[in-house]
């Protein structure tokens, strides 16, 4: 009964923890487009973008939510954990290029700058602004489409996605709260190592329900959850190292 | 005559668009990882019925396509 408890808090520990940060390192870019986008071409289309946006979301929610569930279970667990392998490989390879110094930080200032010089080249619009409204449609829409793929792939295979969304709807909430009260400051957001974290969740969930597909027998069960994030952040913390080292080799060979 | 694709064409297209650029994007390395991961592991435990091994063996090929995807990185000297 102990065990079973501490199972089922260790595995919606790490739900609770990938989902929102996922959620809220998405929202970070999603506010960075649409702060730009008001601030350049005013609040009114920029608002209609995210409202447009926020509406075609919960149309794919409520398509593609109630089908997932009559997938069969082990099918979901097998497909969902290839996507989130996949998803969260990626992130991780990014992860790590940029705490080494293989790639520039995701620099939200950078990107803030540059949306800004884009939508000013644009030229002021008489009437309807269809280049801000597409622009944070655009935003949003793409960030909110992660969001909603982690909540829905993350809370359906663990049969929590009222948890999942409830979890998710906060991070939103908050990063919004966040971002009105800072405005343009949203760099001071330590981006790559919420990507780190959330990239060492989404392999380790991903592994974790591969092997729940494929009848893997997992030590502990659901508790080897746990496990595997301690082994993917070691692993990763190992990596960045030796891409330091690297880079550092190169720059005094070069 | 306007030779623009339907609405619904477009959308099929966008969608196919999203997921392509979604699950292979700039890494079709992790993609063709992803699969050859899953299908070690269905060896293993599914052809061959040792489960045990593919459970120390799936988390090791993940940190390996890590491993040399990130490596594929690294400058050369």
């Amino acid at each position: 009964m102990i065990a079973t408890t501490s199972t089922s808090v260790s595995s919606i520990s790490v739900l609770v923890l990938a989902v929102f940060l996922a959620c809220a390192v998405e929202m970070v870019e999603a506010l960075t487009i649409v702060v730009a986008v008001g601030h350049t071409r005013g609040w009114r289309w920029a608002f209609e973008g995210v409202v447009a946006a926020l509406v075609a979301l919960t149309a794919l929610v409520a398509v593609f939510g109630p089908a997932l569930v009559h997938v069969p279970l082990t099918w979901l667990r097998l497909i969902v954990g290839g996507v989130l392998l996949i998803f969260g490989l990626q992130w991780l390879r990014k992860a790590v290029m940029r705490s080494s110094g293989l790639k520039a930080k995701h620099d939200e200032d950078l990107i803030y700058a540059e949306t800004v010089a884009e939508l000013q080249a644009g030229g002021a619009a008489a009437g309807r602004d269809q280049v801000a409204f597409i622009m944070a449609f655009k935003g949003v829409f793409l960030e909110g489409l992660e969001v909603v793929i982690t909540v829905l792939t993350l809370g359906t295979s663990a049969h929590r996605l009222g948890l999942a969304a409830a979890v998710a709807t906060v991070a939103v909430v908050l990063v919004a709260i966040v971002g009105v009260i800072v405005a343009k400051q949203l760099s001071v957001v330590p981006e790559n190592a919420m990507k780190t974290t959330v990239g060492v969740m989404l392999v380790s969930y991903g592994t974790f329900w591969v092997g729940e597909g494929l009848s893997v027998r997992w030590p502990g069960s659901d508790a080897f959850l746990l496990a595997l994030v301690g082994i993917f952040a070691a692993a990763v913390f190992v990596m960045i190292q030796l891409s330091r080292r690297a880079v550092s080799t190169a720059g005094v060979a070069a | 005559m306007s030779t623009r694709p339907s609405l619904v064409v477009r959308l099929v297209k966008g969608f196919g668009q999203f997921w392509w650029d979604f699950l292979v994007g700039d890494t079709p390395e992790l993609f063709v990882a992803t699969l050859v991961i899953i299908g070690v592991t269905v060896l293993v435990s599914k052809v061959l019925h040792v489960a045990s091994v593919a459970t120390v063996l799936l988390p090791v090929l993940v940190i390996a396509a890590l491993a040399i995807t990130v490596r594929r990185t690294w400058p050369k000297r």
